[in-house]
C-alpha cells in the first residue's frame, strides 16, 4: 500500500485533529465577526475568500471584452426570468384583444398574443424585452470579439487549450440559444425562420423527414415547436451555458489571467491590480455600465418590432427576411450554394445545396475553432506553458489565418444580406451572389497574404525602431550641409516590448530517433508536420539581440548609415528576398 | 518530447517559466563577447503618481465627481419610479431624430439606464482616481501537480482498482462496463421514440389530394380553388392578365384542426399570363397545357427550404423567394433560373367546372416544398 498523505486516513485520525482546531476558530471570530464570522465558522470560506480578494488581475482594455460577454449573459438571464412571467409558450389559438389596435380581433397563437401584451400592456414590459434582445446580440458580439482577441494574441496556448474549447462550445450554444429565443414570439418573421429550420432538417440524408417529424412533433408547424424551443431556451441551453461559463471562469482564476508582454511582466508572474478594492470597483462597476448601456439601448432603439410583422402564417412572407446577425453566415452559405449540387441516386435525394450550408456548416465552424490550438501546437512542437500574450504581428501566420477566416466568414455573412445590398445599391442580386461566390474562394487567400506581409513589415519596423531609435522630429544639418532626422535611442522599458518575443523555429524533418532514443513514427506524418511548421515559421523576422544593437551603434549614428539591408545576417535565418524588400 | 526550441545559451532567463535550463551536454555555447544573447527584462518601470495622489485638491475634485455620479444614479432611480406610475404604456411621444415612441418605454429606459450608469461610472472613476494604482505582482506556479501528488493520485486509483478486485475479476469488469454502457438507452429511446410520429406519406401529399383512404390512397374530388384568406371560389373570367392570387383548395380553411399544417403544403399561387408569353419550348408548352387559358397554378412553397415564394415580377414573369433568392421562371414551367433551389415549383393542373370556377384537374404530381431523402 502507499504511504502518500493523499490516501485517506482512518476516521480516528480525523477526529484527533478536530479538537485542536477549535481555539484557532475563536481567535479568528474576533476579527471576522458578525454574519461573516458565523458563515466562516460553518464553512471555512474565509481562507478562500481572502485569497480571491487579493488575487491580481492584469489590466488591458481588450480583457474587458470577455467581461462584456459575461455581463450580457447575466443580463439576459435576469431579463429572461422577467419575460417568463408573462410569455405564454403555446401555439394554442387565440384572438387578440389587447391594446395594439391594428391586430385587434386577429386570430393568432398565444405565444404571439402574449408577446404583444408584453410589448403594449405590461408596464416596462417592452423595455425588458428590448433589453433582453439587445443583451443577446451584445452577448454574441462581445464573445465573438473576445474570441478574436484570444486567438490573435495566442492566449489559447498551453495551458488554456481546454478553456478555448469550452469557449468555442459556449459560442456555438450562444448562437443556438439566440435562435431559439428569437423564434419564440411566433410572429411572421420568426415563423419563417422556423420554416427554414424545418427545411434544413428535412434536407439531412436518410433521416431528414423523421428528424423534422420528431422535432416538430408531426407535420410543420404543429403545436409542439414553440413549447419545445421554449424548454430549450429557458432551461436546457441556459443550464449548459451557466455550467460551462462557470468552468470557464474558474479556469481563468486557477490558471491566472494572461498578460501582455512588457517591462516587469514575465511568463511566471502576473502584474496588475488586486480584486480588493480595485477590481471589485472596476469590474463590479463595469457590470453596471454594460447594463446601463443596454437599458439605454432598450429605451432608445427599437428592436424586433414583432407587431409590425403579424402572426405566423405559412403562406405570406415579408421581403428582406433575415435571421439575427450571428446566423447570417449559415443563411448566407445557403444563398451561395448553387442548386445543381442537389442530386438523386436510386430515387433518394441528396440535398447538397442545403445540408452542407445549414446542418453541417454551423457546427463545423465551431469544431474548426476548437481544434485550432492543437493544430498550431503540433506545428510549433511547443509543450511549454504560455502566460505572456503574443503581439499579433509576432506570429504572422496565425494572424493571417485568423484574418482569412474572418474574411471568409464576412463573405458568407454578407451573402445573407444580398437582397438588402441589391435594393440599397441598385445592383443586380444575381451579380452580387455570383461575385460573393467568387470572393468566398478568392478573398481569404488574398487577405492571408496581405495580413502576413503587414505583420512581417511591422516586425521589421520594430527592428528598425530598436536599432535606430525612434524618430525625434528634430532635423539636423551636418557640417557638409546634409540633413538628417535625429533618432533617439529607446529607453529600456520601451525597447523591451519590441525585443522580448521569441519566435519559434520551423521544425526540421526528424531523423530516425527522437531525443529519448525512441524510434518515432516516420514517413508522411513527420513530413506533414515539418511542412506545416515551415508554413508557420519559415518567413520570419527575429527580435533584435544586444549584439545587433551594439553593432548598429558602432556602425554609425545617422539613420542612413545603417539601412536595414545592412542589418546583421541573423535577421532571418532563412529570410526571403521579399522580407528584405519590405524592410527597406 | 522529440523537438526542442533552439537553445539560447547564456540567456536562460529565470523568468522564462517552464523553460528547460541550458544544458551543457548539448554542444558548444558560443560566447558573444560579453553581451547576452537576448535582452534582459528591465523590470517594472518606476511608478508615476497620479494628480490625486499628490494634490489633495485634485483628490477632492475626484471625490466630488464620484459623488456626483452616484447622485445621478439616485435621481435617475427616483425618476424611474415616477415614470412607472406617470405614463400609460400606450402613450406616444415624439423624440427628435428617432421618431414617435412609447413614452413609458423611453422614460423607464432612461431612468433605469442612468441609474445603472451612474453607479458603474462612479465606481470605475473612483477606482481610477482614488484607489491605489500601484501594480501588484503575483507569482505563477506550473499548472501541473507535483510529481509526488501525481504519483499519489495514480496510486490511489490503482489501489482502488485492486482493492475493488476489478483487476482480478474480468467478468465483473465486463458486466459492469456493459451495464454502464447501456443504461442511457432507455431514456434516449423514450425521448427519441416519442418526440414525434413517423412521417408516413404525409410529406408527399397535400390537401389537394382529397380525403385520405389509406397509405398513398386519396379520394380526389377536383376541389375548387379559393382565395386566401377570403375563402371564396375564383371565376376564371375574373382573373385578368397579370393578376396574382394566393390560393388554397376549397375546404382547407374550414378545417377545425391543422389549418396551418395543410396550408404549409397546399398554398398555391395563381397567375394569369398571356398565352403568348409562355416560352416556346417543351417546358413552356407543358405549362400552358396544364393551365386554363394562360391561368397557371404553382405551389407557393419554395423547393429549397420551404419559404413562401412571395415575390412576383410582372414584367419578367419571374417568381422570387425572399428567403434565399431562388428565382423561378413562370414562362418555363417555373424552372429554377437562379439561386440555391434545384427543382422547379410543382404545377397544379387546373381547369374550370360547369359554373366557370377554377378547379384542380388533378392533385400535385410530385411532393411540394423542400427536398427530403425519400421524395423520389
Amino acid at each position: 500500500m502507499t504511504t502518500h498523505t493523499s490516501y485517506p486516513q482512518s476516521a480516528d485520525a480525523l477526529r484527533a485533529s478536530d479538537r485542536t482546531a477549535r481555539p484557532g476558530a475563536t481567535a479568528g471570530q474576533r476579527k471576522l465577526g458578525g454574519v461573516a464570522g458565523w458563515v466562516d465558522d460553518r464553512t471555512g470560506a474565509g481562507k478562500g475568500v481572502g485569497y480571491l480578494m487579493k488575487k491580481v488581475f492584469p489590466d488591458h482594455w481588450s480583457f474587458m471584452l470577455g467581461e462584456v460577454a459575461m455581463y450580457s449573459m447575466i443580463i439576459c438571464l435576469l431579463t429572461g426570468v422577467f419575460l417568463t412571467f408573462w410569455f405564454v409558450p403555446s401555439l394554442g389559438h387565440t384572438v387578440y384583444d389587447g391594446s395594439y389596435a391594428p391586430l385587434k380581433g386577429v386570430g393568432m397563437s398565444e405565444a404571439y398574443a402574449s408577446t404583444l401584451n408584453i410589448s403594449f400592456d405590461i408596464r416596462g414590459g417592452l423595455l425588458i424585452r428590448q433589453i433582453h434582445h439587445w443583451a443577446a446580440l451584445m452577448f454574441v458580439v462581445s464573445l465573438s470579439v473576445h474570441m478574436m482577441r484570444v486567438f490573435f494574441t495566442g492566449a489559447f496556448r498551453k495551458p488554456r487549450e481546454l478553456n478555448w474549447v469550452i469557449g468555442s462550445v459556449l459560442a456555438l450554444l450562444a448562437a443556438v440559444e439566440g435562435f431559439a429565443g428569437y423564434s419564440l414570439p411566433d410572429d411572421l418573421l420568426s415563423g419563417t425562420g422556423i420554416r427554414a429550420m424545418n427545411g434544413f432538417m428535412q434536407s439531412a440524408p436518410v433521416i431528414g423527414s423523421y428528424l423534422t417529424y420528431a422535432v416538430f412533433g408531426g407535420a410543420f408547424p404543429g403545436e409542439a415547436i414553440i413549447p419545445r424551443l421554449y424548454s430549450a431556451h429557458v432551461l436546457l441551453i441556459p443550464a449548459i451555458l451557466i455550467g460551462l461559463f462557470t468552468a470557464h471562469i474558474v479556469l481563468v482564476a486557477v490558471q491566472k489571467h494572461t498578460q501582455f508582454p512588457g517591462p516587469g511582466r514575465t511568463n511566471d508572474n502576473v502584474v496588475g491590480y488586486p480584486v480588493m478594492p480595485v477590481y471589485a470597483a472596476k469590474a463590479g462597476g463595469f457590470f453596471f455600465i454594460v447594463f446601463g448601456i443596454l437599458a439605454l439601448m432598450g429605451a432608445l432603439f427599437q428592436i424586433n418590432a414583432i407587431w409590425a410583422y403579424g402572426p405566423y402564417d405559412p403562406s405570406p412572407v415579408t421581403a428582406g427576411s433575415q435571421p439575427d446577425w450571428y446566423m447570417w453566415f449559415t443563411d448566407g452559405a445557403l444563398r451561395l450554394l448553387p442548386g445543381w449540387l442537389e442530386f438523386e441516386t436510386f430515387g433518394f435525394t441528396w440535398s447538397m445545396n442545403i445540408f452542407p450550408g445549414s446542418l453541417l456548416l454551423l457546427p463545423l465552424v465551431y469544431v474548426l475553432l476548437a481544434i485550432y490550438p492543437f493544430v498550431e501546437a503540433w506545428a510549433t512542437g511547443d509543450k511549454r506553458e504560455h502566460h505572456l500574450l503574443d503581439r499579433p504581428r509576432n506570429n504572422p501566420t496565425r494572424t493571417a489565418i485568423g484574418a482569412a477566416a474572418i474574411a471568409a466568414y464576412t463573405v458568407l455573412a454578407l451573402a445573407c444580406t444580398n437582397d438588402i445590398i441589391a435594393i440599397k445599391l441598385h445592383m443586380s442580386i444575381n451579380d452580387i451572389t455570383i461575385a460573393l461566390r467568387i470572393l468566398l474562394f478568392v478573398l481569404p487567400p488574398i487577405v492571408f497574404w496581405v495580413t502576413k506581409r503587414i505583420c512581417l513589415a511591422l516586425q521589421a519596423y520594430d527592428r528598425d525602431t530598436v536599432l535606430h531609435g525612434r524618430e525625434s522630429g528634430r532635423l539636423v544639418r551636418t557640417a557638409e550641409g546634409r540633413f538628417f532626422e535625429a533618432h533617439e535611442p529607446l529607453d529600456e522599458y520601451t525597447r523591451w516590448k519590441l525585443v522580448q518575443q521569441e519566435i519559434p523555429q520551423p521544425l526540421e524533418l526528424e531523423s530516425g530517433v527522437d531525443a529519448n532514443g525512441v524510434r518515432s513514427p516516420k514517413g508522411k506524418h513527420a513530413a506533414l508536420r515539418s511542412r506545416l511548421s515551415n508554413f508557420y515559421y519559415r518567413d520570419r523576422v527575429d527580435a533584435v539581440t544586444p549584439s545587433e544593437l551594439e553593432a548598429a551603434h558602432h556602425d554609425g549614428h545617422g539613420h542612413e548609415a545603417i539601412e536595414p539591408h545592412d542589418a546583421p545576417a541573423s535577421v532571418g535565418t532563412s529570410a526571403h528576398a521579399t522580407e528584405d524588400d519590405m524592410r527597406s | 518530447m522529440s523537438e526542442r526550441h533552439t537553445p539560447s545559451p547564456g540567456s536562460g532567463p529565470a523568468d522564462e517559466f517552464g523553460r528547460d535550463a541550458v544544458r551543457l551536454d548539448e554542444g558548444h555555447i558560443e560566447g558573444t563577447g560579453g553581451l547576452p544573447d537576448r535582452f534582459e527584462n528591465p523590470g517594472l518601470p518606476p511608478h508615476v503618481a497620479r494628480k490625486a495622489d499628490l494634490d489633495e485638491k485634485a483628490a477632492k475634485r475626484a471625490e466630488k465627481q464620484v459623488v456626483g455620479l452616484f447622485t445621478l444614479s439616485i435621481l435617475a432611480t427616483l425618476g424611474f419610479i415616477v415614470a412607472y406610475f406617470a405614463f400609460d404604456p400606450r402613450q406616444q411621444v415624439f423624440v427628435p431624430f428617432i421618431g414617435r415612441m412609447s413614452a413609458s418605454n423611453l422614460t423607464l429606459g432612461l431612468g433605469m439606464g442612468l441609474s445603472l450608469l451612474g453607479i458603474g461610472l462612479g465606481a470605475v472613476h473612483w477606482a481610477k482616481t482614488l484607489m491605489p494604482d500601484e501594480e501588484s505582482v503575483e507569482m505563477r506556479h506550473p499548472m501541473r501537480s507535483e510529481d509526488e501528488a501525481r504519483e499519489g493520485v495514480a496510486a490511489t486509483f490503482l489501489n482502488g482498482a485492486e482493492a475493488s478486485q476489478l483487476t482480478r475479476r474480468p467478468l465483473l469488469k465486463a458486466a459492469a462496463g456493459t451495464a454502464l454502457g447501456l443504461f442511457a438507452v432507455p431514456p434516449l429511446l423514450q425521448v427519441a421514440g416519442s418526440l414525434g410520429p413517423l412521417p408516413h406519406d404525409e410529406l408527399s401529399h397535400t390537401f389537394w389530394d382529397g380525403e385520405k383512404e389509406g397509405e398513398n390512397k386519396y379520394a380526389f374530388t377536383k376541389p375548387r380553388l379559393v382565395r386566401d384568406p377570403e375563402n371564396t371560389p375564383i371565376k376564371a373570367t375574373d382573373v385578368t392578365i397579370g393578376s396574382v392570387y394566393h390560393v388554397l383548395p376549397a375546404g382547407l380553411l374550414d378545417l377545425e384542426h391543422g389549418v396551418l399544417e395543410e396550408k404549409a403544403k397546399a398554398a398555391v399561387l395563381l397567375i394569369r399570363l398571356n398565352p403568348g408569353d409562355f416560352a416556346d419550348n417543351e417546358l413552356g408548352r407543358k405549362a400552358l397545357d396544364w393551365s386554363h387559358e394562360g391561368i397557371v397554378a404553382y405551389s407557393k412553397i419554395c423547393t429549397h427550404v420551404g419559404c413562401p415564394v412571395g415575390l412576383y415580377e410582372q414584367t419578367t414573369h419571374h417568381l422570387l423567394c425572399p428567403c434565399h433568392q431562388s428565382t423561378f421562371d413562370v414562362t418555363q414551367d417555373c424552372k429554377v433560373i437562379f439561386g440555391p433551389a434545384k427543382r422547379a415549383l410543382p404545377q397544379l393542373k387546373i381547369t374550370v367546372d360547369d359554373e366557370g370556377y377554377l378547379i384542380a384537374e388533378q392533385p400535385f404530381k410530385e411532393a411540394v416544398g423542400p427536398s427530403f431523402w425519400e421524395r423520389g
